[in-house]
């Protein structure tokens, strides 16, 4: 039987496409299946697939939520502050430096790379890195702070700066690649517009606020939604800095989920945390899109 | 006329390529102005790079001198180097990180081109679907498939033994970034080209791999610089399916090393500089790639 061009060039795609539907159909759809599967099961990895409960892990995860000194209560509210305080902080600073940058010739290449370098390097070693800056008394930090004359801080073991303390590294850790995307944007805005605006004598002030600022909309709105997800994925920095401590004052989702199901086993009530995160993400994708995505038309 | 940063990708690539290209040189004057912002600039670049500088430092340092503080090494020794890499089995965390990250990367960037080449320029009955079904599977997070991933490896023994190498790199070796990224790139590739070489009589798998994968060489080597790094840094999948010691790659074996050495700092940043530098100098030889290749894509390593 001799194949018309057309039926060989359909088989030549399936052929191609082969190892890839496998792949994409058992490690990635079926995968996602399971775990909403797992959610509503009794389920212990070292027995087995076990008995169906319907929604009683969640619905335990909804009575520890009010549980005094409730470990997933803290998790979710912090989590929520690590996105709160860390991703306008990020973007904010990142667009500053952007915006500095943009503006000089000599040694661009150079501040660019100082800027991105943490990005590429692991977050396990940075936590351990943070540590050592943050440690009470001999760390570089508050070796600083003695030199002029402030008081020391306990950083990671306090409470009340556990938190914000691991922020700035996250904050720090990622900025870079917010720093490339936004440099990106800038670029793509014609000149035009500025020497427009400068005949019709605007200051810097209101080109900043009247055209850069809308014409990067799009730019900021893709990094918003990029960086919240991540920090709704903390994990790596926390594990390695405090544990999730002092009091649970910094612990995460994700935390509690490795907690749950690799600790203590407990494979259902982690799979539901992992199902609630996962609507999370998908509702703050939606919502930022929505609410922030407006189109500029000049 | 609408301006949004999807505008075609030859616009983009200019624009990366401007943003890592040398600026016009014209010597100007000084002004406040500039001082000010190289002053806020240098400021920032401190701030970025003193964690790794110190880090760096206190490794040369001996135990005695951390308390006694000084910021450059009084008695720089290489001793802790010496001591963390015999005792501890970082020569294998090295070999387990570099043959997962190889493994993934050449198996990513055989099949993320070969798919995303697929779907760009082959017609069949459920393209739409197909790609959709890829795509769709950007949204779902890694955390939520964790847990079904260590089921079904235990239930196939991918926990265990020599097998562990293969239950840390089986999530990674196709990625649906990458054939979002590549679908875009086979754009530039002409249908012309690929039909004259049909005319010729080559094969379907020859015209990819001989005519379009070597023009699109360099987003290939952005794909594979982007997956070395992310598999060479990943942390929580590792962390749970590699159960013994020999088989832990670099971020999980300093993790477990920092639980044993406690508070000798001299130690630990001696083993995140083991696990930070071969990347520190994979990102200076392909500084100019990796920005360009974020520039334009817009995807995080």
């Amino acid at each position: 039987m001799k194949l018309t061009l057309r039926r060989r060039q359909i088989l030549w795609a399936y052929l191609f496409l082969s190892v890839s539907l496998v792949f994409f159909i058992t490690i990635r759809w079926y995968p996602t299946l399971l775990a909403f599967n797992i959610s509503f099961r009794d389920w212990n990895v070292f027995k087995g697939a076990g008995d169906w409960v319907g929604l009683a892990n969640y619905a335990d995860i909804w009575e520890d939520f009010f549980k005094p000194r409730s470990a997933v209560r803290a998790a979710f509210g912090n989590t929520l502050r690590y996105v709160l305080f860390g991703v306008p902080l990020q973007l904010a600073l990142a667009l500053s430096v952007a915006l500095l940058l943009v503006r000089i010739r000599q040694l661009a290449g150079f501040f660019r790379a100082a800027y991105f370098v943490p990005f590429v390097t692991s977050a396990v070693a940075v936590a351990f890195v943070w540590n050592w800056l943050y440690a009470p008394q001999v760390g570089l930090i508050n070796q600083g702070l003695k030199i002029l004359g402030l008081p020391m801080q306990q950083f990671l073991r306090n409470p009340d700066l556990a938190l914000p303390s691991i922020t700035v590294v996250a904050v720090w850790r990622t900025i870079g690649f917010a720093i490339i995307i936004f440099l990106a944007g800038l670029q793509q805005i014609p000149d035009i517009y500025y020497e427009a605006a400068q005949i019709d004598g605007a200051n810097r002030w209101h080109m900043f606020w009247r055209i850069t600022l809308p014409l990067l909309n799009p730019v900021i709105v893709y990094l918003a939604v990029l960086q919240t997800i991540e920090f709704l994925r903390m994990f790596d920095l926390v594990q390695n800095m405090t544990q999730g401590g002092p009091l649970n004052r910094t612990t995460t989702v994700v935390l509690e989920v490795y907690n749950e199901g690799f600790s203590s086993y407990n494979m259902g009530y982690a799979a539901a945390l992992t199902v609630i995160l996962f609507g999370l993400i998908l509702a703050i994708t939606v919502f930022q899109l929505r609410v922030l995505s407006r189109r500029v038309e000049y | 006329m609408a301006i949004s940063v999807d505008s075609s990708t030859e616009h983009r690539l200019e624009a990366a390529e401007r943003l890592v290209g040398k600026p016009p040189q014209s010597r100007t004057r000084f002004s406040w102005e500039t001082f000010l912002t190289y002053l806020l600039l240098s400021i920032g670049a401190v701030i970025m790079v003193t964690p790794f500088v110190w880090m760096i430092l206190t490794s040369l340092k001996p135990a005695a001198e951390l308390v006694q503080f000084s910021f450059l090494p009084v008695n720089p020794t290489l001793d802790n180097y010496v001591e963390v890499l015999g005792t501890n089995s970082f020569g294998q965390w090295y070999f387990n990180s570099i043959l997962i990250a190889l493994i993934s990367t050449t198996s990513v960037a055989f099949f993320d081109t070969l798919v995303g080449y697929t779907l760009n320029k082959f017609e069949f009955p459920g393209k739409t679907i197909i790609f959709l079904g890829i795509l769709a599977t950007l949204m779902i997070p890694t955390e939520m498939l964790i847990i079904p991933w260590y089921n079904m490896s235990v239930q196939l023994g991918w926990h265990q033994g020599t097998m562990q190498y293969w239950g840390i790199v089986f999530p990674g070796v196709i990625t649906a970034v990458g054939i979002f990224l590549m679908r875009q790139f086979f754009d530039g590739v002409p249908n012309e080209l690929l039909d004259a070489a049909r005319i010729d009589g080559m094969n379907e798998f020859g015209i990819f791999w001989r005519i379009a994968l070597p023009l699109v060489k360099p987003a290939v080597a952005a794909l594979c610089i982007f997956n070395f790094i992310g598999n060479w840094n990943a942390y929580l999948w590792p962390l749970i399916i590699a159960s013994s010691r020999e088989f832990y790659t670099l971020p999980v074996g300093l993790s477990f090393f920092r639980g044993e050495s406690t508070t000798q700092w001299e130690k630990i940043m001696t083993g995140a500089s083991l696990a930070t530098i071969p990347l520190l100098i994979v990102f200076i030889l392909f500084q100019r790639q990796i920005i360009k290749g974020i520039a334009l894509t817009g995807i995080k390593g």
